[in-house]
């Protein structure tokens, strides 16, 4: 392949990747445009529910967490495929580079905080980082973050849970059974609190902050709503209802709230979830158990 | 009557909520103390800083849970609970 051979082919597949980057948000804004009732005024509210599907037990609601976090995952898988999309051997491509980064990357948070068991672990953590970090970052576009809905960040930390106990479970039953009676076997029923506590408090962390920030940023905008009408209500017309006051000021504690907060919270998210799922692998039963087998075998 | 239940209920519900906060002073002063010894030891060793800042930024946000729990509590207090509670307050009146 030269140098010179990007095709029409290549370039509209280009076009159609960066599209599939672009389209879910709009269709996200869209949606919400549909759905949003009229309302008076700046108010605090959870998720908007899209539709509801009739079931047994109790309606499924198709709520706009549940949308967006599906946009955002359609949204990343366009720019996966963006960033390796005529990736070369011998003589990388720009956005090459930018892939081989984030691999690189993710690779050595895991190498530097995980068993070297673990080392298949590197995708799953850096879906999930990517997950996090985008989902918080919606909230950018003035779409409803999917992070700040208990029930999108419960479910990830549900899913946490079941593979901790998984790898705890590696080296049998009973190891995973005698880890409860860990220092002294009447702590056991405090040990097993603390086991269901980890998903509780891994899905609050991230949703309380992505939620305080959102709650905090309605206030100052409702705020400076009030500080404008105050000092400019009695101007004619137009430039009397216009909010100039919010105009600029949350944008700058929207970088707080909105990016540092939802940054740190994917890190830390994802790095709990590697602290958690590497710390509760019995490494040394594990290992000891694996070599016994083997020679019995032999 | 039913006005002076539902003012209770309303204003109960707000001072729970702020007194719930309260646990905000925890998290604000451990995290306090996690910066100031992050400072100490980048001023002792400025050359191993971008560790001690991520396993700092990594504490406080793990120090910052209880009052994240106060949070969540509050939220649920101020829009959940009044409306749940007069709905129980409107069945019991109606029997």
């Amino acid at each position: 392949m030269d140098k010179n051979s990007k095709t029409g082919a290549f370039r509209a597949l280009d076009v159609l990747l960066i599209l599939m980057m672009i389209l879910p948000v709009i269709a996200g804004m869209a949606l919400k445009v549909l759905f949003t009732p009229e309302s008076q005024g700046i108010e605090i509210k959870g998720a908007l529910i899209y539709t509801s599907i009739a079931a047994p037990v109790q309606d499924l609601l198709i709520t706009e967490a549940q949308v967006n976090s599906w946009l955002v995952m359609i949204s990343i898988t366009g720019l996966c495929l963006f960033l390796t999309h005529g990736i070369r051997a011998k003589v990388p491509t720009k956005r090459q580079y930018i892939a081989e980064w984030i691999v690189e990357k993710c690779e050595g948070l895991i190498k530097g905080n995980m068993h070297e068991y673990f080392k298949g672990f590197a995708p799953f953590i850096a879906a999930m980082l990517g997950l996090s970090a985008f989902s918080s970052l919606l909230s950018l576009t003035g779409l409803f973050a999917p992070t700040s809905d208990l029930n999108v960040v419960a479910g990830w930390a549900i899913l946490v849970f079941f593979l901790i106990t998984y790898y705890k479970m590696k080296a049998g039953p009973a190891v995973y059974a005698k880890s409860f009676g860990e220092p002294v076997k009447f702590l056991a029923p405090l040990n097993i609190i603390s086991e269901f506590a980890t998903p509780v408090s891994m899905a609050f962390r991230h949703y309380g902050n992505i939620l305080s920030g959102s709650v905090i940023s309605v206030l100052i905008a409702a705020g400076l709503q009030g500080l404008t009408s105050l000092v400019m209500g009695r101007l004619p017309g137009f430039l009397g209802e216009f909010p100039f006051f919010r105009i600029g000021i949350p944008a700058v504690l929207s970088i707080y709230f909105d990016v540092f907060s939802g940054l740190l919270q994917a890190y830390i998210f994802s790095m709990l979830t590697m602290l958690y799922v590497s710390g509760g692998f019995p490494a040394d039963e594990y290992f000891k158990h694996k070599k016994f087998g083997k020679k019995e075998k032999a | 009557m039913l006005e002076l239940a539902i003012g209770i209920i309303l204003g109960a519900c707000a001072l729970g909520a702020g007194v719930a906060m309260i646990a905000g002073i925890g998290p604000g002063i451990g995290e306090g103390n996690a910066v100031a010894k992050a400072c100490e030891a980048i001023g002792r060793q400025p050359e191993c800083r971008g560790e001690v800042t991520t396993t700092m930024l990594m504490g406080c946000a793990v120090a910052e849970t209880t009052g994240l729990y106060a949070l969540v509590i509050a939220i649920l207090l101020i829009f959940v609970a009044p409306g749940r509670l007069v709905k129980i307050l409107m069945e019991n009146v109606g029997k």
